[in-house]
């Protein structure tokens, strides 16, 4: 069912909305780039649907807002544990068709990947509310439409911005709130239909693999990365986290237990009992993440993990670009074949 | 031929070695000149000069090779350049016409500062335009540059007042992931202020210069800018006495401070320079009040942030040069 709504109409329903929920989406965060005088777009809790920001993509991922990058799993003290009280609002969050996607990925590894759900991920998973923002022309390094997730039905209800008013097609009316306040319309959601930035996914067998982990493809990686992580932290589907056992500086009988993110490309990621670590060659973590990404996941759960947001190319210090390392692979696995 | 040096000099003209030659300097505030200036300077050399310019240390030109009878000419010919660098920003200057009015106080000078580089914590062109709007025309010989950031591309070290960025960053400890790049990375490039304490970043605001490193590493945004300070160098010099760098004389200190020390600069060089000399730089004033007599000059109706740092005793240092005669 589609509907018009004026911005007036739009920011009442999102008032109403507000009462059951916390509304988040791309939001305009000034001077908080990098770089001096600059601005960042990243996830913030909206008060109206002037905050949004539409016209460019994010800097981090939406996943923040339901996998955050700091969560406290228990207090402790001596002899008792119990865990934080979880705000009672459950959570809206506008995101992109390709971030869409990538919550199904998460959802994935943090649910079905062990013989259990991971009961901290699903507690938020399950307050959590899609809705689609329209993704009429892609961004620069996106590749949705090359890991064909440009398009998806996985929403409550989608919104794009049209001469003042707001287009949504809701599939999930909130209490009425579209019907009381929106004018009936044939709505369907705008996709990207092309891309600049292609990329040709190497259907990899488990024979070759070997053969392309020690390829010299990941040779030049070994100085270009500077392991700082950025293509990690402002990847959707990134999921991977550490523990940090705190004890209160005034009182060490009591803490803490926290889950933060990690990174594979960040020094410490294999670090072992007794000093061992794995992988300190910067060439080879790369290696493990694209292979996980368009491999390993992929041989897991039947679909590649990364979506094709392009965010690890938009943030890379060293403009190093997965998107084109993908594509050597693909050469690579090529080259490979001819000489099995 | 009857030439008036002085009022040569002061009119930013050159006395060379060619008894019959002169040599123009044009100022360019900050650095940063429009193009559309640079055929005049050609035009001047190839015309009047002797078809070469000069790049000075200070960012501006000289164009060397001129006989003094073309002095008049050539300031008609500036006044473009003088109204768009100098007096559209806020200069006065009377009669653009005429030439600079004065040459003492010297080209304000700027490293290229955010418009370009990563590293700088804020817009050094702009504050170079406001503080040439306080300083100049001023007969004085004052050197003041700005840099960016603490690697001091410009070399504010050298100058009598030299204007450094300062970002006061601002940590989100809930975005942090304990990756600790900003606690390496300021032992390894900075001074160090951050330690590692509990799974969460400390900084030591005393020892913290501001220079956005903390910022530049951190790959989740739990470092950010806050709001942007100076901190003011003083009395860095070369000279045939006692060279020595700049020291701090404030940190953490606002644009309206930095202006205003500008400005009390020259009320104080008024009183106390020495008015037998042909000319004496501020430094040497400095050599014979004492820094607590400039501090008190400088910092008369200046409102202190809260924050802001200021020297209570500098110790210049640097090396006098007839200290060294025992060297064979």
């Amino acid at each position: 069912m589609g509907y018009q709504l004026s911005r007036d109409n739009m920011n009442q329903l999102l008032l109403a909305l507000k009462k059951d929920y916390k509304i988040y989406a791309p939001v305009l965060l000034p001077g908080q780039g990098r770089f001096s005088n600059t601005d960042l777009i990243g996830y913030g809790e909206i008060n109206r649907i002037e905050d949004v920001v539409f016209q460019q993509k994010s800097y981090f991922s939406p996943k923040e807002v339901f996998y955050p990058i700091t969560q406290t799993l228990f207090y402790f003290t001596e002899d008792e544990y119990r865990e934080p009280q979880m705000n009672p609002k459950d959570i809206i969050v506008l995101m992109r068709s390709c971030d869409i996607h990538a919550v199904t990925r998460l959802d994935k590894i943090m649910l079905e990947n062990g013989p259990h759900p991971d009961s901290y991920y699903l507690q938020l998973r399950s307050k959590l509310k899609l809705v689609l923002l329209d993704c009429p022309t892609s961004f620069d390094n996106c590749f949705c439409i090359s890991m064909g997730t440009q398009r998806t039905e996985n929403y409550s209800f989608s919104l794009r911005p049209d001469n003042g008013a707001y287009l949504c097609d809701v599939k999930e009316d909130f209490a009425g709130l579209f019907a009381s306040l929106g004018k009936p319309l044939q709505v369907s959601p705008q996709f990207a239909q092309q891309n600049n930035q292609r990329v040709s996914l190497p259907e990899i067998s488990e024979n070759l693999v070997s053969s392309l982990a020690f390829h010299k493809l990941w040779d030049e990686y070994k100085t270009r990365c500077i392991a700082c992580g950025r293509c990690n932290t402002s990847c959707p589907t990134c999921s991977c986290f550490t523990m940090q056992d705190l004890f209160y500086e005034d009182n060490p009988q009591c803490g803490e237990r926290r889950r933060v993110w990690s990174s594979c490309q960040i020094d410490g990621f294999t670090d072992m009992a007794g000093g061992h670590s794995f992988r300190q060659d910067k060439g080879q973590r790369m290696r493990f993440k694209v292979l996980h990404k368009v491999y390993d996941f992929k041989k897991r759960f039947g679909l590649p993990m990364c979506v094709g947001c392009g965010r690890c190319d938009d943030v890379c210090p060293e403009y190093i670009s997965f998107a084109n390392c993908v594509n050597k692979l693909s050469d690579a696995l090529q080259e490979v074949q001819q000489h099995v | 031929m009857s030439i008036h040096t002085k009022k040569v000099m002061k009119n930013a003209w050159r006395i060379t070695k060619h008894r019959d030659l002169t040599c123009l300097r044009i100022r360019v505030p900050g650095g940063h000149l429009p193009v559309k200036f640079l055929p005049l300077v050609q035009e001047i050399a190839e015309r009047y000069g002797n078809g070469t310019v000069h790049l000075t240390t200070r960012q501006g030109f000289e164009v060397p090779g001129i006989s003094f009878a073309k002095m008049a000419e050539i300031n008609h010919l500036l006044a473009p350049l003088l109204q768009e660098l100098e007096i559209n920003r806020g200069v006065s200057i009377d009669d653009p016409t005429k030439g600079y009015p004065a040459a003492g106080t010297r080209n304000v000078s700027a490293c290229i500062g955010n418009r370009v580089c990563p590293n700088a914590v804020f817009d050094t062109t702009t504050l170079a335009w406001d503080v040439e709007k306080i300083i100049y025309p001023n007969d004085p010989h004052v050197k003041v540059a700005i840099t960016g950031c603490p690697n001091d591309c410009i070399k504010a070290h050298m100058q009598d007042i030299g204007i450094i960025g300062q970002v006061e960053p601002l940590y989100e400890s809930s975005r942090c992931i304990g990756c600790q790049a900003c606690v390496k990375n300021c032992h390894k490039v900075s001074t160090g202020a951050l330690t590692f304490e509990n799974h969460r970043v400390k900084r030591d605001p005393k020892r913290c210069i501001g220079c956005g490193e903390c910022v530049l590493k951190c790959p989740t945004a739990a470092w950010t800018r806050g709001d942007q300070y100076f901190r003011v160098i003083i009395m860095g010099r070369t000279g045939k006495k006692n060279p020595r760098i700049a020291r701090s004389f404030l940190e953490w200190a606002d644009r309206a401070t930095v202006l205003k020390v500008c400005s009390n600069l020259y009320t104080y060089i008024d009183k106390y320079i020495d008015r037998s000399l042909p000319k004496e730089h501020v430094g040497y004033i400095v050599d014979r009040t004492g820094f607590s007599i400039f501090k008190e000059e400088v910092l008369r109706d200046v409102t202190l942030l809260p924050k802001t740092r200021v020297a209570h005793f500098i110790d210049f240092g640097g090396y006098m040069y007839d200290r060294n005669i025992h060297l064979e």
